[in-house]
């Protein structure tokens, strides 16, 4: 059965079918024709099995993507898909479980996606098991026979907190124990909801996964930093920087650079997409980002130290150049803007008289 | 004869839980619960700033989102003695809130529902009677929209969706629609019943994503919002549109509103109503009969307990008569034990810890390959076992509901006098005799899922009289949000100590941290779940899970039959098992070897 005669079974119209489309098109930022794909493509594709494992987790993109946050996508998800086994909701539990995820692997062999939750450990057998059985066994072989895999959040991608400094338990993300099945990273801790929705509804829509970025992420949603797409990026511009919580800037909305927001250097959708139906994003509600999207985010604190003084962050952060010369670059703008002299801006630079840059630092760059 | 049964995964919980079970004369005689997954969080915030170690901890677990991010920044606040402006205070409770009735609502009807809704059965309802019974179940509800939709139309609508999901794939689809034991007659409700649950399964997984907008508004995200030692990061202005403002104050005083509307005209009644249908059930799953309450919803600051408006205290022995005090310092009082569990101490493995000197080393003794049995004889878990003073504690809504009573709390007795009196009411009425439900019915596994919903109503009230409190103050002229006094590290001593003890969803939850030169070099948490799902003691013990399997009836029940899983996982759900929470290791081998380079993953 086809998604379009699923919902007309369950009473929805076509006009309300055609909504979901166009939403999900917006989302992906498609144009008319890459609209009229989708619609085309629920119209007449089988649905999608999946089997949505949970390891190392705290379930926290579970209950993310539970929130997913227009109400047509949010209804019809779990029925858009054919969710097979996922043990955080299937009504069964021990035996009967295992043997309604089995049936479904067996029967969609090849054809299925296999969802990740949560990171591998390879330290131990025993400290992760399943059913009596570890969960590198359970993910190699759920693995093998899946057509994709999807790398729900930071722990699937790289590891998470229990991937941090010492990563006690060998931790390990999906894409470093598998090769020659197509991985995509959905990052975030958690990702977010409407993200989520919208990876999923590509691959049903297009039949083949989304154009991913070096890092495995699909680049609709993670192709731009929460800098370049913050509300506040224009105090950022202007050079007014919050300089204490709570302080008269704070009140005010302006930057939190200073108070070690990972914006600048953090590829993610908040800006844009925000988060719970679009309420607020972290620096919306005054605290800064803290890199929850980015690999080893935790091995980046002090949180509350701005970039220049992050360990691994700045220009002897080889690995990843793109995100060096961004960081560069957003130092560069910081001096920039702190000597602007045009005549409009100048009362509000006098507002951030108090707070001088520090050039030094900048310098030191 | 005597079989053994293992549940393996528990499904429709946080994280991996086990069980092993014996039944021997139509009744379970032993069991054990073993968490089978673990992270080692407590040793990776070592070495770290303690103004961040809340979004290390919050990660331990995202369904109770936010609760460990509340209790480290308050364990760290009582380190430094920073004190925190009442407005933030107030955003905090109202956060506790948030989480405390989204998480019982999601538990009842997500969670733990199916065990007593067969929704295979509701295919069959009249929705005409359907709409009935909504009305008896909940008159008011008509009054209020979207949750007034009693109509039969509505109920058939319902249906015919739902059998569409169900005759999908009938063999792998998520609700097992050929395997599972639908049609048991373990599942008691009437059809009609069976139709107005599913729907309001259906209601609740819509209304819950409205509900968490409240931590957005406040920590930006959910799951795991921010937080922030010293006070809140969310500066309110009045007279700006960049920060709390009046309109950021009337949304959440909308969804605080539909919450306590949810939570008293569905979710209480509901809850109510479905298990009245299971009266022999209110004599099975009491387990153990000590009950531990931190207490938390502070109207002033953490150290002033007379002015929570949930009280602190220990019942022991289901004594209502009196509370005992806990000592949170005594090192004889709190401690945690390894005798069963895959860790080992530098005192000996049968020696209990104080978490403020807690230690612990991970050491796997488990098989290691493929296995069908762990068995009571070795160490099972990654779980720790606590005590205070030796006693196994039972934590969570029943001992919240127990302890406030017990402490003469009026709005507490209130609501849970009138929520038994229509529990007993509704059983006599559906099962057409006197069910003989008492005091005593609370200590068992639906009272424990109606105390939840009890707590619901209790926590959806303390956010209005949070929320209330916030608005007089910020009518008062005062808008501050943090207290800056300690935020620099200069600013603090060479050495201090610090906890939190505070309620979560799933019950008592402790934080200690130890800070020196300003990194921490100890932290500790004793949470719920590790409370109720622990291992049994060096005296033989056994935790809440453990005990209050025993006595479970499943006479006639073949080994191998869904129905011996389902007695299983009825009590066992009635805790909420958060398994994520529970298991937090220390270290490997204690040392630490050298900051990973960030580009190493």
């Amino acid at each position: 059965m086809t998604f379009y005669e699923e919902l007309k079974a369950k009473g929805y119209t076509r006009r309300q079918f055609l909504k979901f489309c166009g939403i999900m098109g917006a989302m992906m930022g498609l144009r008319q024709t890459g609209v009229a794909q989708i619609v085309e493509a629920l119209d007449t594709k089988e649905r999608v099995h999946v089997i949505w494992e949970h390891f190392q987790e705290c379930t926290c993109c579970s209950e993310s993507f539970i929130r997913a946050s227009h109400p047509l996508v949010g209804k019809i998800l779990l029925e858009l898909l054919s969710l097979d086994y996922d043990d955080l909701l299937m009504a069964a539990a021990g035996r009967v479980a295992e043997e309604t995820k089995e049936a479904s692997i067996k029967k969609h062999y090849g054809k299925y996606i296999l969802c990740v939750e949560g990171s591998i450990p390879t330290g131990s057998y025993g400290y992760c098991t399943l059913g009596g059985r570890s969960a590198r066994e359970i993910f190699d072989e759920e693995a093998r026979g899946a057509a994709a895999i999807i790398a729900w959040g930071n722990c699937a991608c790289s590891g998470c907190v229990q991937g941090a400094h010492p990563n006690p338990t060998k931790a390990r993300p999906v894409h470093k124990l598998i090769s020659g099945k197509p991985v995509i990273n959905v990052q975030g801790c958690p990702p977010i909801a409407d993200v989520m929705a919208g990876v999923i509804t590509y691959y049903i829509t297009f039949g083949r996964i989304p154009e991913l970025d070096g890092m495995g992420r699909p680049k609709m949603f993670y192709a731009r930093r929460i800098h370049d797409t913050c509300y506040r990026r224009a105090f950022f511009d202007a050079g007014l920087f919050v300089q204490s919580f709570d302080d008269e800037n704070a009140k005010k909305g302006y930057c939190l650079y200073y108070m070690g927001c990972k914006g600048p250097n953090t590829y993610n959708s908040c800006g844009i997409i925000k988060w719970n139906d679009s309420v607020s994003y972290p620096i919306q509600s005054g605290h800064p980002c803290i890199g929850c999207a980015e690999p080893g985010y935790f091995d980046q604190e002090p949180f509350y130290e701005h970039l220049p003084s992050v360990p691994g962050i700045g220009i002897e952060a080889t690995a990843d150049k793109i995100g060096a010369a961004a960081t560069v670059a957003t130092l560069a703008g910081v001096s920039v803007h702190a000597v602007v002299t045009n005549i409009q801006k100048r009362k509000l630079i006098e507002n951030n008289t108090e707070f001088p840059v520090k050039e030094d630092e900048v310098d030191g760059i | 004869m005597e079989y053994k049964i293992v549940v393996d995964p528990v499904t429709r919980i946080e994280g991996h839980l086990r069980v092993e079970a014996v039944a021997s004369g139509g009744v379970i005689t032993d069991a054990i619960s073993t968490g089978t997954m673990v992270r080692g969080i407590e040793i990776i915030v070592k070495d770290r700033d303690p103004r961040d170690v809340w979004a290390f901890v919050m990660r331990v677990c995202g369904v109770c989102t936010s609760m460990h991010g509340l209790s480290s920044v308050r364990s760290v606040e009582n380190a430094f003695g920073i004190d925190i402006p009442h407005n933030a205070q107030m955003v905090r409770n109202i956060m506790l809130g948030t989480l405390t009735t989204r998480d019982h609502l999601v538990h009842f009807y997500q969670l733990s529902a199916l065990d007593w809704v067969d929704i295979v059965s509701a295919l069959k309802a009249d929705p005409a009677e359907a709409s009935a019974v909504a009305r008896s179940i909940s008159p008011l509800s008509d009054a209020y929209t979207p949750w007034g939709e009693n109509s039969p139309g509505y109920f058939a609508d319902v249906q015919r969706k739902v059998k569409r999901f169900l005759e999908a794939n009938p063999d792998n689809n998520l609700f097992s629609t050929n395997r599972w034991c639908w049609g048991s007659k373990l599942y008691k409700l009437p059809p009609a019943v069976n139709l107005v649950a599913l729907a309001h399964y259906l209601q609740a997984l819509d209304f819950q994503r409205e509900m968490c907008k409240i931590q957005t508004i406040f920590g930006g995200k959910n799951p795991h919002p921010n937080y922030l030692v010293g006070g809140m990061a969310c500066a309110i202005n009045m007279q700006d549109p960049n920060a709390i403002n009046m309109e950021r104050l009337n949304f959440v005083q909308q969804k605080i509103h539909e919450i306590n509307e949810f939570v008293n005209r569905v979710y209480l009644p509901d809850a109510i109503a479905v298990l009245s249908f299971y009266p022999e059930w209110a004599s099975i799953g009491g387990g153990v009969s000590n009950y531990l309450s931190y207490g938390d919803y502070p109207m002033g600051q953490m150290n002033e307990l007379d002015s929570y408006l949930s009280k602190r205290g220990i019942v022991s022995g289901r004594r209502m008569d009196a509370v005992e005090e806990f000592d949170p310092m005594a090192l004889d009082g709190l401690q945690e034990f390894v005798n069963n569990s895959w860790y080992k101490y530098s005192v000996g493995k049968n020696q209990g810890l104080h978490p403020s000197v807690g230690e612990t080393i991970l050491d796997y003794t488990g098989p290691t390959e493929a296995y069908q049995w762990l068995g009571p004889d070795q160490p099972y878990s990654w779980i720790k076992t606590p005590r205070y003073r030796g006693k196994a504690m039972e934590v969570g809504p029943l001992a919240r509901l127990a302890v406030n009573c017990a402490a003469g709390d009026q709005g507490m007795l209130e609501i849970a006098g009138a929520a038994l009196s229509r529990w007993q009411q509704m059983a006599n009425q559906f099962n057409n005799r006197d069910c003989g439900l008492t005091y005593d019915s609370w200590f068992s596994t639906p009272g424990r899922m109606i105390a939840r919903a009890v707590d619901a109503s209790r926590a959806a009230h303390f956010m209005q009289v949070a929320f209330d409190s916030l608005m007089d103050n910020i009518k008062a002229g005062d808008e501050r949000m943090f207290n800056s006094a300690k935020w620099d590290p200069s600013s603090w001593p060479a050495d201090a100590k610090g906890y939190s003890l505070n309620e979560a969803p799933r019950g008592a939850n402790a934080h200690y941290c130890h800070i020196h030169n300003r990194k921490i070099v100890n932290y500790q948490m004793v949470v719920p779940t590790t409370w109720n799902g622990s291992p049994r003691d060096p005296q033989g013990q056994r935790s809440p899970f453990e005990e209050s399997l025993i006595g479970t009836p499943c006479a006639g029940i073949e080994e191998s039959n869904p129905e011996m899983t389902l007695a299983i996982i009825r009590t066992l759900h009635s805790f909420d098992p958060c398994m994520a929470c529970a298991v937090h290791l220390y270290d490997e081998n204690g040392t630490i070897i050298h900051r990973i380079n960030i580009a190493n993953q």
